[in-house]
């Protein structure tokens, strides 16, 4: 039994599932395949980028930012600005059209800072598909204005109390309701993770922010950037963003992992920053990086940014590690906030906390590099979401705000 | 003839899953040892996962109550050896998600399962496009036969890929009831008469059905069909809420045993 596209990326990736999903998996391949050959798929995909999600979204040269750092000018791709207000909506809406083309009416998704929840919530609606959310009751409290968003849009959305509650356990219940309801039923996964052709699915509908950013760098500045940063969780944005320079061997790729309370406290989601923990292994369908103890149970994760605490990593992130095509560090919650006020207060921007540990990295780089020098930042997400994890965090550390 | 083989000269069998370590680890090996000695004629000895995504909340539930009293690989494969040493004749399937065998290096968890008295494998998060890994680990060496690795099939497997999966089977065939995850169901599904059909077209290896088979009458229905029945979350339920965990395992498995032929 062979697949159609590669299954992995080197050792990494596969199809690690129970046997009543194979054949799920082997549809939604064939159905991918045909899609991407398809010109009226391809056209119907490029004209509701435009027309609903607001496509191409700018690209931003942070001004202010770079001369108060006094090096390497910073630009950002704005996927804040894309409708529902990050980059998940580029896949949700890919794969909501191969669900169409599947002939199924029901999606199911995990989320974990409700930015996935809310882009699958939407394309149900614009399509007229049943919704399932699944999300931790631990990320249901830190992120309630996105479960009200995904309420409002139609969306079911089911509490997750098992395990530890948070986005790990949220697809455990997305991939339990999947093998449940599969005859109808398709698993929108939000990021680059899980079993074969998901990874590579979403590269493919995120690759479209790789493409632009390219594009906007060359017209805008005249140049590519030395540096691209993107946070990493199951590192959907990141992959997506990277795919653009994958080729230009003169673009250093970076990815943050979320480095939670510090990797020395063992409370951090750093996958690649943790040579203990961090260790090649078998989660939601796919061999990758997974945070794990001795025994090969899942370790639990920390970080501020629900979207980034998770133990596994996208397979491709592991192989382009190895490769090193792509480096990966991480920012803490402490590195990650502050980054998260400058921005606010210098650019007039408000980021995801996701996206903050990219923006962590770059207040890191910039002063070292020349004023001639240019980093992209993946801007992933905005942060109104946010808000009350950020007031809260303020306050327990004493900051006016 | 090895242990699984003699178990099927009387068929159909009745096989009962439970977990090592639940609700502790010395219960866990009485439970397993009840219900061997009442009516088991294979069990399917339980690894626990923190995280099992084939499973519903009973089985869910009772793992990771294994894993809070600390219930590892090793410890799970030494339950197994004294098992043995209690002088239990019958085939112990051990069944476990791939990721802490993968950690604990599948060769050394073959070999020490081997050590210990184990004769196969059910791993569920591994289809056949994934098991050449495991396979490897699992060819005969010191004297040690190819144990098996029980091949799956569900409601959803089209027969071309039946085909390809049944034939590999060895020892027997996991034929999953339901589309859906592991728990008891009120009804069995409709199709399973002609999906057991399907089957065995493609094999001569024993059939058993598992997911949702709950009451000894369900048991008595599958096994006028099948070679085996296999009951994970009932068996984990009654003996898991009884006072008395390891007579409840006795009453179970007399129970069940009586429903079917030869029982």
């Amino acid at each position: 039994m062979t697949t159609l596209l590669p299954p992995k990326f080197g050792p990494y990736g596969g199809q690690f599932v129970p046997e009543t999903l194979m054949p799920a998996l082997i549809e939604l391949e064939a159905a991918f395949v045909s899609a991407r050959s398809d010109p009226a798929f391809q056209a119907e995909f490029d004209r509701l980028m435009a027309s609903y999600v607001g496509r191409p979204t700018p690209l931003t040269h942070a001004r202010r930012l770079s001369e108060q750092l006094g090096g390497a000018q910073i630009y950002l791709k704005r996927e804040d600005l894309a409708h529902t207000g990050a980059h998940k909506i580029n896949n949700a809406l890919g794969q909501a059209l191969l669900v169409k083309r599947m002939g199924k009416r029901r999606i199911v998704a995990e989320t974990g800072a409700g930015q996935h929840g809310v882009a699958s919530a939407t394309v149900a609606s614009l399509m007229g598909l049943d919704c399932v959310v699944y999300m931790g009751v631990v990320d249901i409290a830190r992120q309630e204005p996105n479960v009200f968003r995904m309420k409002l849009l139609g969306a079911e959305v089911r509490p997750v109390t098992s395990g530890t509650q948070t986005l790990k356990d949220a697809i455990n219940e997305a991939i339990r309701d999947w093998v449940t309801n599969v005859a109808d039923t398709h698993y929108l996964l939000g990021s680059a993770l899980g079993p074969h052709p998901y990874p590579t699915l979403v590269r493919e509908f995120q690759s479209v922010i790789g493409r632009e950013a390219r594009e906007q760098m060359l017209r805008e500045a005249g140049r590519l950037p030395d540096t691209v940063i993107a946070c990493v969780g199951g590192g959907s944005n990141a992959i997506g963003v990277f795919s653009g320079f994958m080729n230009d061997d003169s673009v250093e790729l970076i990815g943050v992992e979320a480095g939670g309370s510090g990797i020395g406290t063992g409370k951090h989601a750093a996958r690649f920053g943790d040579p203990q923990k961090g260790r090649v292994g078998v989660i939601h369908g796919t061999r990758t990086y997974v945070l794990q103890d001795e025994d090969g149970q899942i370790a639990e994760t920390h970080s501020v940014s629900a979207g980034l605490d998770y133990a596994a990593v996208g397979p491709e992130h592991a192989r382009m590690r190895d490769l090193e095509r792509a480096f990966y560090t991480s920012a803490t919650d402490a590195e990650a906030l502050d980054a998260f006020q400058t921005l606010c207060r210098v650019e007039g921007i408000i980021p995801a906390l996701e996206s903050s540990h990219a923006v962590a990295e770059a207040l890191k780089r910039a002063p070292k590099m020349g004023k001639d020098q240019v980093i992209l930042v993946n801007l992933s997400g905005r942060g109104d979401k946010d808000l009350n994890t950020v007031i809260g965090e303020m306050q327990k550390s004493g900051t006016r705000i | 003839m090895n242990r699984i083989g003699s178990a099927f000269k009387n068929s159909p069998i009745f096989m009962p899953y439970f977990p090592l370590g639940y609700p502790d680890l010395d219960t866990s090996i009485n439970v397993i040892e009840a219900l061997a000695r009442n009516g088991a004629d294979l069990i399917e000895v339980g690894l626990s996962f923190s995280d099992p995504l084939a499973d519903g909340p009973v089985i869910q539930r009772a793992t990771q109550v294994a894993l809070e009293k600390g219930i590892t690989v090793r410890k799970s494969l030494a339950a197994v050896a004294e098992l043995r040493r209690r002088g239990l004749e019958l085939p112990l399937i051990l069944m476990g998600y791939y990721n802490p065998i993968l950690a604990y290096g599948p060769e050394k968890f073959v070999r020490e399962a081997w050590a210990a008295g184990a004769d196969g494998f059910i791993i569920p998060d591994l289809p056949v496009e994934e098991s050449g890994e495991f396979s490897a680990a699992l060819i005969g060496a010191d004297g040690r036969p190819p144990l098996p690795l029980i091949q799956m099939l569900a409601p959803t497997t089209p027969n071309e890929r039946m085909e390809t999966i049944a034939r590999r089977a060895r020892g027997f065939i996991y034929l999953v009831a339901v589309t859906g995850v592991t728990g008891e169901r009120s009804s069995l599904s409709e199709g399973l008469s002609e999906l057991i059909g399907r089957v065995r077209e493609h094999t001569s290896a024993p059939v058993c059905v598992g997911f949702g088979i709950s009451t000894p009458e369900q048991a008595k229905q599958v096994g006028a069909l099948a070679d085996g029945v296999i009951v994970g979350s009932a068996c984990v339920k009654a003996i898991g809420e009884s006072e008395n965990p390891v007579e409840a395992a006795a009453g179970f498995a007399s129970g069940f045993r009586a429903a079917l032929p030869g029982g």
